[in-house]
Parts: C-alpha cells; sequence; structure tokens
C-alpha cells in the first residue's frame, strides 16, 4: 500500500482479482459475499427507471401530488413506495417551456438509485462528465435532445448529498391516457434530462 | 517510486469542464451489469460497505488511483481497485496477502498525502447564507478529499436552495469523527465559469467551500 506497492499496466486480468479478493475475504471470515445476493438481485431486477416513471406518471395525473414531489421529493416519492441509498434527499427539478433540466455527477457517478436504478455506463463516462457542465446544448444535441433556443438548460451537478430526478414535460395529446399508459411514456433518460418526450 | 507520490485533490475523478473527450457513447439496451465480475465487484463492495470496512476510504481510493488506468478502465474496475485499497488500509488484509492470492502485484491505489485529523471541528447547525445570496467558492486545493469541483473554486455564485447538514466529506474521510456542516445548491453562470455566455450550471457545495461576495452593481 506504500509507494512500493504501486503497479505500472498492465495487470493481471480482473476477474481473478475479484476471484483473489473474494476468496481471500471468505478464507480470513472477514465476509462472505453470496450473503447478499438478494440486495444485487434486487438492484439488477427489481429496481429502475419503472419506479421513478411512476412518480413521473402520478404528477401529471395528480397537482396536488406534484406540489408535494416539488416541496419535499423525498418524501412524496416514498408515498409510491421508493426509498433507500441513495434516494435519501431526493430534488425533483421540473422542465417547463421555458426551462429544461439535466443531471450529472463531474466527481464520481451519483444517481438516484430507487428511482432510476443503478447508473448506464455513459452517465459514468468521462465524456459525459466533463462535458455536460462546459457545452450542455451541444451534448444534449449529439445525443439527440434538442432544445429550443429560448429554453434556458439548467444542469444540475449532484456533487453533495441530493439525488437529482427530472420530471419531464407531459407530452401533448395523451390527455385520455391512464396513469398506468402515460408511466409507460416516461423513459430513463427523460429522467436524467438527456431526453425530452 | 517518488513519481508516484504526487496525489492530490485535483485529481483525474475531478473531469467537470475539462475538453478533448469527444462523444458520449450510448450503449442500447444496456444490462445493469455486463458480465459477472461486474456483478461480484458490486456484490463484494457493497458488502464490505454495509459491513462498514470502508468507511470514509472507499471514494477517496478511487481518486487517488493512477490516473491513466482510471480513464483507461471499465468502471466497476474502480470499485474494485478502491474496496482492495480501503480493506489494505482498514487492515483487514494485507497487500502481502492479496499478492499472495493472486499470484502477482495486486493493484491497489496511491496512498494518501493527506493527514489524519485528531479533531473534527465544530459542526455548524445553522445556515450562514440564504437563497439570493451571493457567493464565491473559495479557492484552494486540498491534497485529500473534497467535493468542490474544480471548475467552480475560486468563481461566482448565487445561492439557489438550502439543503440542511451533511457530514463534511474533507473532514470524514480523514477523521474518525465527522462534522456536520450546512449544503447549499449554488448556480453559476456559463460566462464566469467558461468565460463564454451559455447554459448555468449549479453545484451542491458545504458551507465552509464558500465564502461572501458582494454582488456586482454591473452585474
Amino acid at each position: 500500500m506504500g509507494e512500493g506497492h504501486h503497479h505500472p499496466l498492465p495487470t493481471t486480468p480482473v476477474e481473478d482479482r475479484v476471484a483473489a479478493l473474494e476468496s481471500l475475504l471468505v478464507d480470513k471470515g472477514i465476509l462472505d459475499p453470496t450473503a447478499i445476493d438478494a440486495v444485487v438481485e434486487h438492484y439488477e431486477h427489481a429496481v429502475g427507471p419503472m419506479n421513478g416513471a411512476k412518480v413521473v406518471a402520478r404528477a401529471w395525473v395528480d397537482e396536488a401530488y406534484r406540489e408535494r414531489l416539488l416541496a419535499d421529493a423525498t418524501a412524496a416519492i416514498a408515498e409510491l413506495g421508493f426509498s433507500g441509498p441513495e434516494g435519501d434527499h431526493m430534488v425533483v427539478v421540473q422542465n417547463t417551456p421555458e426551462v429544461h433540466n439535466a443531471v450529472v455527477c463531474t466527481l464520481c457517478s451519483c444517481y438516484p438509485w430507487p428511482v432510476l436504478g443503478l447508473p448506464p455506463n455513459w452517465y459514468k463516462s468521462p465524456p459525459y462528465r466533463s462535458r455536460m457542465v462546459r457545452e450542455p446544448r451541444v451534448l444534449l444535441a449529439e445525443m439527440g435532445c434538442v432544445v429550443p433556443e429560448e429554453c434556458e438548460i439548467r444542469v444540475w451537478d449532484s456533487s453533495a448529498e441530493v439525488r437529482y430526478l427530472v420530471l419531464p414535460m407531459r407530452p401533448a395529446a395523451c390527455d385520455d391516457l391512464s396513469e398506468d399508459k402515460l408511466a409507460g411514456l416516461v423513459t430513463r433518460d427523460a429522467m436524467i434530462g438527456v431526453a425530452r418526450l | 517510486m517518488a513519481l508516484c507520490s504526487d496525489v492530490a485533490v485535483d485529481g483525474i475523478h475531478d473531469l467537470g469542464g475539462i475538453q478533448g473527450f469527444g462523444p458520449v457513447e450510448v450503449e442500447h439496451d444496456e444490462p445493469v451489469f455486463h458480465a459477472d465480475w461486474e456483478r461480484r465487484v458490486y456484490r463484494l463492495t457493497v458488502a464490505a460497505m454495509l459491513a462498514g470496512h470502508l468507511n470514509g476510504r472507499f471514494r477517496h481510493a478511487i481518486e487517488r488511483m493512477d490516473p491513466a488506468r482510471y480513464l483507461a478502465s471499465p468502471y466497476y474496475e474502480h470499485w474494485l481497485t478502491a474496496t482492495a485499497t480501503g480493506l489494505v488500509e482498514g487492515g483487514l488484509v494485507t497487500q502481502e496477502e492479496l499478492d499472495d492470492r493472486l499470484g502477482a502485484p495486486y493493484p491497489v491505489a496511491r496512498s494518501t498525502r493527506a493527514p489524519r485529523l485528531d479533531h473534527p471541528g465544530p459542526s455548524v447547525g445553522e445556515s450562514r447564507y440564504e437563497v439570493g445570496d451571493a457567493v464565491r467558492v473559495r479557492e484552494w486545493h486540498p491534497v485529500g478529499h473534497t467535493r468542490a469541483p474544480r471548475y467552480v473554486q475560486g468563481k461566482p455564485g448565487v445561492v439557489v436552495r438550502l439543503d440542511g447538514a451533511f457530514s463534511l466529506p474533507d473532514v470524514e474521510y480523514h477523521c474518525d469523527s465527522i462534522r456536520l456542516e450546512p449544503t447549499y445548491s449554488v448556480r453559476f453562470e456559463a460566462l464566469d465559469l467558461w468565460g463564454t455566455p451559455g447554459d448555468p450550471v449549479h453545484v451542491d457545495l458545504w458551507e465552509s467551500y464558500l465564502e461572501p461576495r458582494q454582488a456586482s452593481i454591473n452585474g
């Protein structure tokens, strides 16, 4: 761990390093990773953007809920049963004709797990993290999200404890859709702010 | 190995505003884990965190990775390296045990240069700033962990939201105790950040990162 243990590229295959660390911890009785298989299963399969989509659809059909969501997102999201690590201090930012919101974590990979699941690779990648704060309009357009010139883009760098969810504008001409159907229109990317519905 | 010793917080992870990275590559229908080893690293790291084995070490260990490897390696390799580093630094395993088990030198992050703090300093409960206050981010570059991104250091902004008090990471990562401090969301104009007009950026910052500023009459 001292300076003498710094190793230059290249190194051993990552799979071998995982196996070595796992087996060492098990043999030393420090921890058994399989004890939390259910947690991994939960984040891999049971949590994801479908949770956030329910929050958004509820906010579209229930004005009182929307107001609660904007005033205290953590509590309003918990009303629908979503809470936990990386979601303890939620803020919802609302898109309007004048404002488009987008979220980034320039220092690492902070992301609202309870409503969006684990982040995609591009969200954690150097191009996204470096460029989203410096040239958001250019980057969004490259990603297929063209924001009207008169609409301000507000970028939110989640550098502390708050995790953000974007509340997209409800698409026009879907007045007769049920809340469930509306939730089906909401995408992960729209809730990060790299897409518009 | 003296060249390995220079690691400060303006590390490779502090990516905001750096130019030259090119397009964002989006993988359609991306799986949560791309290979079983990624799933196992997630499991291992979360298990170690839940057991309290990585307290205050994990994230700073990622920041102390070799910069070239940080940029070139998959995300969950950052987690693996940081977990191994944190377990060694926490005294749960030794570098020699890791090397023996792997049959080769086991890569860990570089040592921190920040000294351990004997005392966390006094917690602050009451917020010094209000929404609308003109502030400036302190221009300073500590050798330890911080959450003040380089691209806003020294820059003027305006407080737009108060978020209550949280543990200051700059202390937590280098001390056995914590210091609570108010946090704020601060709006920065593109002109102030980059010298050209554009869209604003909001950054969430702890109170001691900020200092008061007289709002300019000329804007």
